[in-house]
């Protein structure tokens, strides 16, 4: 089984999308380091969706565009998609900032959304509870404080970077700053209309997460009630990587 | 040609010990390092030290806009222009620059250096910057729009001091129904607006564009580096099909005069090296944030990052040209040899860098006013003969 790679191209913006497996259709929105592999999760995952991998705008492979200067303009881009894609409605599953992201869709489009997934996700600000200044970390100290499991820290460091690697940190890296630095991580109007979020919802935190506070999940709790939040033990920022069977668990429970 | 006393005005009294685990005196180190008392005496001290410059000869007093930082203590160099402009009757007074893109208006900037230049009748000098990476970090504003913000704040800025208001001005990031500046500048059309760089290409571009040549000013650097980014100007001007004034071209250097070389070397050692080796230093991620520079040239920053991070002894930074230090005799046959070789027409001497005391700023400033300023005053190139047809 291997992940289809198309690139799609909508609002004159080239995309790269990875998608592979049957049953409903199911996006995982990354976050701010993007998604350039395939991970072991997604293989899960796609076991049981129809899973779909874009690169956002401004991220990896996929262009970027003058037109993205917010995260209002992502959300109605991935509403455009999913018309490309003829696709009515869908699971979200975002991570960080794609967690945001699924937010900002699913209170424009309810409707289009069946479920939605949010593992550790950015969007909303807890005053005096920020998040880890991902700006300013080095890449070694960025690499220790997103896991808790510190051998997948080092595991990370020793991967050479390869200069067209380097180049999609640093494109990453910018659009993540365009998104996301003032507010940092946050819309301050987001959680105004989460109201509106009617379907499925599951927040996912690691308890030793050193990026986004809990506190966040938590006030994320308190605006979608129906929301389940679930925190685990031993993990940092990215539970997909430090327990893909949690996670995958997880996912499949929310989006059944 | 034209030389100016150009203050950074650093916190002379920090700790130096007590913070040396810090990695940098920018963004997050402790204000309780900050003693109110000594910063008092501080401001006072160094106002006295522009305003004497006044008295020496100095055809202008320079200040600058840094923020949450012991490298500087002009958050608002509005504020010390201001306080200058009362104090002295003749000299020029240079804002080097205000960072357009850090406030949340520029209209304010257009309105505060107007009001300078009324008030001085018409002596200010008006730099604009964009900031540094890591004024970023502490303003909060974003990066990636830096550069978009600098370009509409002055076109804002120059429109209100030159266009008769009101009018209407509609951008991306400032949108205003009333553009009508009460007071007008006094200087027509406007301040000369000078600007302050490490040497960016887009910088440079932008300055010499034959509807601004506005004086560009290469910052703290080796002379090597100055040569090549003045000759990057004059070349980047010929370009655009005109060719550039020694005017439109400055250098800002630290100075230090005494008795003999050994002994200026002696004095001014651990004063420079805690200025370089210290107050400017910061990580790279604080130093260049996402989009604050093309990602071409962070790329080269970051391979030049060790070299960058490397710490300097006052001999290699004298050597090299980033420092001019000696005799009076020494240092006007430095800048005399510098200015041979590049023509520019403004030199801002930084006669106090990192913790130099009073008495040793006040003698240097006088041995220099006494036996260099008035030679390199007279330093200028006759105009080129325009040939006869």
């Amino acid at each position: 089984m291997s992940f289809q790679e198309t690139f799609i191209t909508l609002n004159e913006c080239r995309v790269r999308i990875r998608r592979q497996g049957k049953g409903t259709p199911m996006i995982y929105l990354h976050g701010a380091d993007g998604a350039a592999m395939i991970q072991p999760f997604m293989e899960t995952l796609a076991q049981s969706y129809d899973l779909i991998v874009p690169e956002h705008p401004g991220f990896g492979q996929s262009d970027e565009t003058p037109w993205l200067e917010n995260m209002h303009d992502m959300a109605y881009f991935y509403l455009d998609l999913l018309d490309h894609l003829q696709l009515p409605a869908v699971h979200l599953v975002g991570s960080s900032l794609g967690g945001w992201l699924a937010m900002e869709i699913a209170i424009r489009a309810p409707h289009r959304v069946k479920s939605m997934f949010l593992s550790a996700p950015a969007g909303v600000r807890v005053a005096n509870d920020p998040p880890g200044d991902i700006f300013l970390w080095s890449p070694e100290q960025m690499a220790r404080n997103l896991f808790h499991n510190q051998a997948l820290a080092e595991k990370v460091l020793a991967i050479p970077l390869s200069e067209e690697d380097q180049n999609i940190r640093l494109k990453n890296r910018h659009t993540t700053a365009l998104l996301a630095w003032e507010p940092r991580l946050h819309d301050p109007c987001l959680h105004k209309w989460l109201h509106r979020v009617k379907m499925p919802v599951s927040i996912l935190w690691g308890a030793q997460d050193k990026i986004m506070p809990l506190a966040c999940g938590e006030k994320l709790k308190f605006h979608m009630p129906h929301a389940h939040l679930q925190v685990i033990d031993q993990c940092g920022h990215l539970p997909q990587i430090e327990h893909p069977g949690v996670f995958c668990a997880a996912v499949q429970h929310n989006a059944a | 040609m034209q030389v100016i006393l150009f203050h950074l005005m650093s916190y002379a009294d920090l700790d130096f010990e007590a913070t040396k685990d810090h990695e940098t005196v920018w963004v997050n180190l402790p204000n309780k390092y900050f003693d109110p008392v000594k910063g008092h005496q501080l401001y006072n001290r160094y106002l006295d030290e522009l305003e004497y410059g006044e008295v020496l000869g100095f055809d202008g007093v320079a200040v600058n806009e840094h923020h949450q930082t012991a490298y500087g203590l002009m958050p608002s160099p509005v504020v010390m222009a201001s306080a200058l402009a009362r104090r002295t009757k003749k000299v020029k007074i240079a804002i080097l620059g205000s960072a357009l893109p850090l406030r949340e208006h520029p209209i304010t900037v257009a309105e505060e250096h107007a009001m300078i230049d009324v008030i001085t009748g018409g002596r200010l000098i008006s730099g604009f910057v964009r900031g540094i990476g890591a004024e970023y970090h502490t303003f909060g504003i974003n990066p990636t729009i830096s550069h978009d913000r600098f370009h509409e704040a002055h076109d804002l800025i120059v429109q209100a001091w030159t266009r008769p208001g009101p009018f209407s001005f509609t951008g991306r990031h400032y949108n205003l129904e009333y553009v009508n500046l009460w007071p007008r500048p006094f200087q027509n059309p406007h301040p000369p607006i000078w600007v302050p760089s490490q040497g960016s290409k887009e910088t440079i571009d932008w300055a010499a564009l034959p509807d601004h040549r506005y004086t560009y000013l290469q910052t703290f650097s080796p002379a090597a580096v100055v040569e090549k980014y003045l000759q990057a100007y004059r070349d980047t001007a010929q370009g655009y099909g005109y060719e550039a004034a020694d005017s439109q071209l400055g250098w800002a250097v630290p100075v230090y005069v005494s008795d003999t070389d050994e002994q200026a070397r002696k004095e001014a050692k651990v004063h420079f090296e805690l200025f370089r080796n210290r107050l400017l230093k910061m990580p790279i991620e604080m130093l260049l944030p996402p989009g604050y520079t093309s990602r071409d040239s962070l790329k080269n920053l970051m391979k030049a990052k060790a070299s960058l991070s490397q710490d300097l002894t006052i001999d290699k930074a004298i050597e090299m040209g980033m420092f001019v230090c000696g005799t009076a005799d020494t240092v006007r046959q430095m800048l005399e040899d510098h200015w041979s070789k590049m023509h520019f027409d403004n030199l801002l001497t930084m006669m106090h860098f990192g913790s130099l005391p009073q008495d040793l700023t006040k003698r240097s400033m006088e041995m220099f006013a006494k036996d260099v300023l008035p030679h390199i005053q007279k330093l200028k190139r006759t105009e080129p003969a325009v040939a006869l047809a």
